[in-house]
């Protein structure tokens, strides 16, 4: 899957974000954290390549830091999500009784509109990073479960699967082993989307003002902070920005590629329509 | 039709039901005391147990949800901490604005999405269709609130053509109602201009093989009254349910583009009474907006089962 060139790019630049964020004390030319009051809201430059805050901190450096955050609630949040929709859509799926109290709640939590059930738990529970990744994966994991579901109702009327329940195989590893193997790949790409939704969801409550707290550096906060000085300092807004737009695009490029690798017909449609152009051109000449 | 009116309408039941009780538990959900919370460290013993007694809660809970449930149907969300204000009143005084605000964002959504669309299913089989796609995913790969402050940064700094911040009734006059809700109309429909265009795409080019499409050319139609009267419009159909998605993401969208723009609606209302910690006014919200959203899923639904009778008997 990954040897595909258009799957590679995004999950190279993901990795290498992911290694240049936790070992930045090690290689950053300038400490992010360092105050100069000297230097407050310097224009990029050889020393400062994303220019300087108001406080005369580096920005690339706080940049580069930021993302760690952003990456733990994006991932953590994704994690989650696939881990209580899967076991939830399994359920809805496998078991009548509880399909239709299950979608019932399901139904109601996908009553917010995006952000709003989120905001409406971050008001309750206050803002944190554990808050904020409870909150998004509350308003995320339904989109699992309805997944899960449909998948799984095409899967249970499968042969192999009837033919393990009248063999008198229980539930559980029916479950586990006949069905779940099955239906992991969209698991899988709803899960990457759901990273990239968790990282523009944080970065939008952080930029709110109701997300992690202010003294923890993450892209939507220092977008918060750059707010007021947008006109003094342009950069200060400019790059954290480019930051989540490039993971975010990264992500659902691999989501996009991810769906289309899992996806035998699209290759298969893909192959036959090069065939029928092929044709179609002999035919001309 | 009536028989599947009445089906949608009692499977709103149960998640009107949901939606209540997470909406109830927002002020339930908070560590401590929400009493105590709201009133902030240094309040008396005896003004917390007042508030506890004026918002309820020193009953039990399902006491409480009740009387709460009960309220609401009267048309009763509570009084503001803050203001002291009605709940309903200030929702009254603020949606004017987000529904302005919306149906900005919904006109130019359209008016972009849909000429785009035929556009790219026009030149199909040229470079714009895979240009198109990449233009879509990138489109939904960009924060909102960073795009908005780019606008400001453009289109209101440094070439000064929109104001940045504000709000005018449409009563002091349509021109400058509009001018100020432009830019944030904009960002708000951003996300959704490439949503609704691609799915407007996929679906037109799903009706460009329909035998009623051939008959059409067959006929010797122009190809551009094809693409209009016959693709387009059977495309239209699958995209009502859009819209329907398109609401709602503009009903979250607007909380971001009110606070930057500063446009006093109810999204920024959320906001603030957050900050507040105004909980009945974030609880009143909170629920109005869900309720609008499921109203307009609703009508979205018997729309297009109106529109295409075959939906009726799915």
């Amino acid at each position: 899957m990954l040897s595909r060139k258009r799957n590679l790019i995004p999950f190279v630049f993901l990795i290498l974000l992911f290694v240049a964020t936790i070992t930045a004390e090690w290689w950053l030319p300038v400490s992010p954290s360092v105050m100069d009051s000297g230097l407050r809201l310097m224009a990029p430059s050889s020393e400062n390549w994303f220019g300087t805050d108001h406080f005369g901190r580096d920005l690339f450096g706080q940049t580069i830091v930021a993302a760690r955050v952003s990456l733990l609630v994006g991932f953590t949040v994704a994690l989650l999500s696939t881990v209580l929709g899967t076991i939830t859509g399994l359920l809805a799926g496998y078991y009548k009784r509880l399909d239709s109290i299950i979608m019932r709640i399901i139904d109601g939590m996908l009553a917010f509109p995006s952000l709003l059930l989120a905001l409406a738990l971050v008001a309750a529970l206050g803002g944190s990073v554990t808050n904020i990744i409870i909150a998004l994966t509350f308003s995320f994991w339904p989109v699992i479960t309805r997944v899960v579901r449909s998948s799984v109702l095409q899967v249970k009327t499968i042969q192999y699967v009837e033919a393990a329940k009248t063999s008198g195989v229980k539930d559980p590893v029916i479950l586990a082993r006949y069905i779940l193997p099955n239906i992991l790949s969209p698991i899988i790409v709803q899960g990457t989307f759901i990273f990239a939704r968790s990282i523009l969801a944080e970065a939008a409550l952080s930029f709110l003002g109701v997300g992690v707290e202010p003294s923890i550096p993450t892209w939507g906060n220092m977008l918060q902070e750059s707010q007021i000085y947008i006109t003094l300092a342009p950069w200060f807004s400019i790059f954290p920005g480019i930051f989540i737009v490039m993971t975010v695009l990264a992500l659902n490029l691999l989501g996009d590629g991810l769906r289309d690798a899992f996806d035998p017909y699209a290759k298969g449609k893909k192959k036959a329509r090069k065939r029928l152009f092929k044709q179609k051109k002999q035919y001309a000449s | 039709m009536l028989h599947y009116t009445l089906r949608r309408l009692v499977a709103i039941i149960p998640v009107l039901f949901i939606v209540s009780i997470i909406v109830f538990m927002i002020i339930h959900l908070t560590p401590g005391n929400p009493a105590f919370l709201i009133l902030g460290e240094d309040s008396s013993p005896e003004a917390v147990e007042q508030l506890e007694q004026q918002l309820g809660l020193d009953k039990p809970k399902v006491v409480q949800y009740v009387d709460w449930v009960g309220n609401i149907v009267t048309g009763d969300l509570g009084a503001s901490i803050y203001s002291e204000q009605p709940v309903s009143e200030i929702i009254g005084e603020r949606i004017g604005a987000t529904f302005s605000l919306m149906v900005v964002a919904m006109l130019i959504t359209l008016l972009i999405a849909i000429p785009t669309a035929i556009f790219i299913v026009w030149k199909r089989n040229t470079v714009m269709d895979p240009l198109f796609l990449s233009g879509s995913l990138l489109g939904t790969s960009i924060p909102e609130f960073w795009l908005a402050l780019l606008l400001v940064l453009g289109l209101g700094v440094a070439i000064p053509i929109f104001p940045v911040a504000g709000y005018v009734p449409i009563s002091e006059g349509i021109g400058d109602w509009l001018h100020h809700l432009l830019l944030p109309g904009l960002v708000l429909a951003f996300v959704e201009i490439g949503l609704i265009a691609r799915m407007l795409r996929d679906s037109m080019l799903e009706s460009l093989n329909q035998d009623y499409t051939k008959t059409a050319r067959g006929k010797g139609v122009k190809e551009s009254t094809v693409l209009v009267r016959h693709v387009l419009a059977n495309a239209l159909i699958p995209t009502t349910t859009v819209i329907g998605l398109t609401v709602a993401g503009l009903l979250g969208g607007t909380v971001i583009a009110e606070t930057i723009f500063t446009i006093p609606g109810i999204g920024q209302l959320l906001i603030d009474s957050i900050h507040r910690r105004d909980y009945p006014v974030i609880q009143g919200v909170v629920l109005f907006i869900a309720c609008v959203y499921v109203l307009v899923n609703l009508i979205v639904d018997l729309l297009y089962a109106f529109l295409d009778p075959r939906i009726r008997y799915d």
